[in-house]
């Protein structure tokens, strides 16, 4: 025999079910209550850097639209400075919720690009955004991360990026320049199945 | 500010797997390649926080927080517990949301359709701080058990879901908390997802009669555990990072 040991188990995880909105976005669940509805400003009106607006769709393994997702968005400011790790600029919260247009599944929401940030080794990471989506048939929420089509040089060196094999599949996490914008589809799986990280 | 560190490895087995067939809506929703498993980086171990200027004192309170008329109808309950983390140390000052349907399993979204009705005086979400020590309490109504489709006659044990922060984005948990005794429990397809019945266990919360308030309100009690952060004794800590 041995000691035991006294970790406890962490609470295991449950879908969010069809009216996740309810509790995280109640407004767009259609009701009003909160004074202060939480998510809606990832940046805040002082953050520097520059404004770009991202969008795109969850799709499931028949090709349709996942209406009820709910992303949460976790990034940096322009610096590559989390809240809580260093200065940000006052206000500057760095995490939001974003619900898709329930006919149609696109998303979209405004922030700041973000800075890089030093990763684990050492090596710097390329700029990017992580998100989590939770939704009615998701058991546990995925996490993946949002990179940016125009920063190929610090793409090409990124430490998590570089770990995806086979390489092609890095594609599915590189939002595409849009305009003013830049758009990433998530496709929870299939042919073109977004890598999902376990963080 | 404490300082963020890296977290134990989540326990996957412990966890419901993303295919789950008998909770139908799994089958499409669920990732065929394998997670990309990762060491934390600056990117999860840091997460959003939250004060009390984000929330009113009001918010933890659902019957009142969206009563017109008058109080919500059903049995009138409390919700109280601790966020621990998996070294059983509590987790201050994080945020916790609820929602739920009201007393007769009706949920109060533009999508529900059941024909129980909405309560007229009852939104169903809440949302707190825990303290310094880890404690957190909400008041509402007990939610009724309601009907889904996936199998034809499937029921939803009365449930609460749970939303937790921690201090780390990778901490971040979504769940649902069930009631002690409730016969629905074993036939869930969605808790079924949950492979370890210790771990299902681990998500109904006990009567408390400790906590009730007599002549007014029944307590349960429900813990969620987060998970733990790592002491790092040795290691090689790269300048910067």
């Amino acid at each position: 025999m041995v000691q035991k040991l006294d970790y406890l188990k962490e609470s295991p995880s449950q879908t969010a079910g069809p009216y996740v909105h309810i509790g995280l976005a109640p407004r767009a669940a259609g009701f009003d209550i909160y004074a202060r509805e939480l998510g809606h400003d990832i940046t805040g009106p002082n953050a520097k850097g520059e404004r770009i607006t991202v969008s795109g769709i969850v799709t499931d393994g028949t090709g349709a639209p996942v209406k009820d997702v709910l992303i949460e968005v976790w990034q940096a400011n322009a610096a590559g400075v989390y809240p809580g790790a260093g200065e940000v600029e006052p206000g500057f919260r760095g995490w939001g919720r974003v619900v898709p247009d329930f006919e149609t599944g696109e998303w979209t929401f405004d922030t700041v690009k973000p800075g890089p940030v030093m990763g684990r080794d050492g090596r710097m990471m390329a700029p990017h955004i992580n998100l989590w989506l939770v939704a009615r048939g998701i058991n546990t929420g995925l996490n993946t991360r949002l990179y940016f089509g125009d920063e190929e040089a610090a793409n090409a060196t990124d430490p998590v990026l570089d770990l995806i094999e086979p390489a092609h599949r890095r594609q599915t996490l590189i939002a595409s320049v849009d305009g003013s914008g830049y758009r990433l589809d998530i496709c929870l799986q299939g042919d073109n199945e977004t890598v999902f990280l376990d963080v | 500010m404490t300082r963020n560190t890296d977290l134990f490895q989540r326990d996957r087995e412990w966890h419901p797997p993303a295919l789950t067939r008998d909770y139908k809506t799994s089958v499409t929703r669920s990732p065929r390649y394998a997670l990309l498993s990762l060491q934390s980086s600056a990117s999860e171990i840091t997460g959003p926080t939250f004060g009390h200027s984000d929330i009113d004192p009001l918010d933890n309170d659902l019957l009142a927080n969206y009563a017109k008329t008058g109080a919500p109808i059903g049995e009138r309950i409390i919700v109280h517990g601790r966020v621990l983390d998996e070294n059983g140390r509590p987790v201050p000052n994080t945020l916790v949301e609820i929602w739920q349907a009201n007393a007769g399993g009706r949920y109060r979204h533009k999508n529900d359709s059941y024909l129980a009705p909405i309560d007229p005086n009852f939104g169903g979400c809440g949302r707190t701080l825990t303290d310094d020590n880890g404690f957190y309490v909400f008041r509402t109504v007990k939610p009724g058990a309601y009907p889904w489709r996936n199998w034809v006659n499937n029921w939803r044990p009365a449930h609460i879901h749970v939303s937790v922060f921690g201090t780390g984005f990778a901490q971040r948990l979504i769940t649902q908390m069930y009631f002690e005794g409730d016969p629905l429990i074993a036939k869930c397809p969605i808790v079924n997802t949950i492979p370890d019945p210790r771990a299902i266990d681990q998500l109904v919360a006990a009567l408390d009669l400790n906590a009730t308030v007599p002549l007014d309100s029944i307590a349960y009690k429900f813990d969620i555990v987060l998970r733990g952060q790592r002491s790092t004794f040795f290691e090689n800590r790269p300048e910067g990072n």
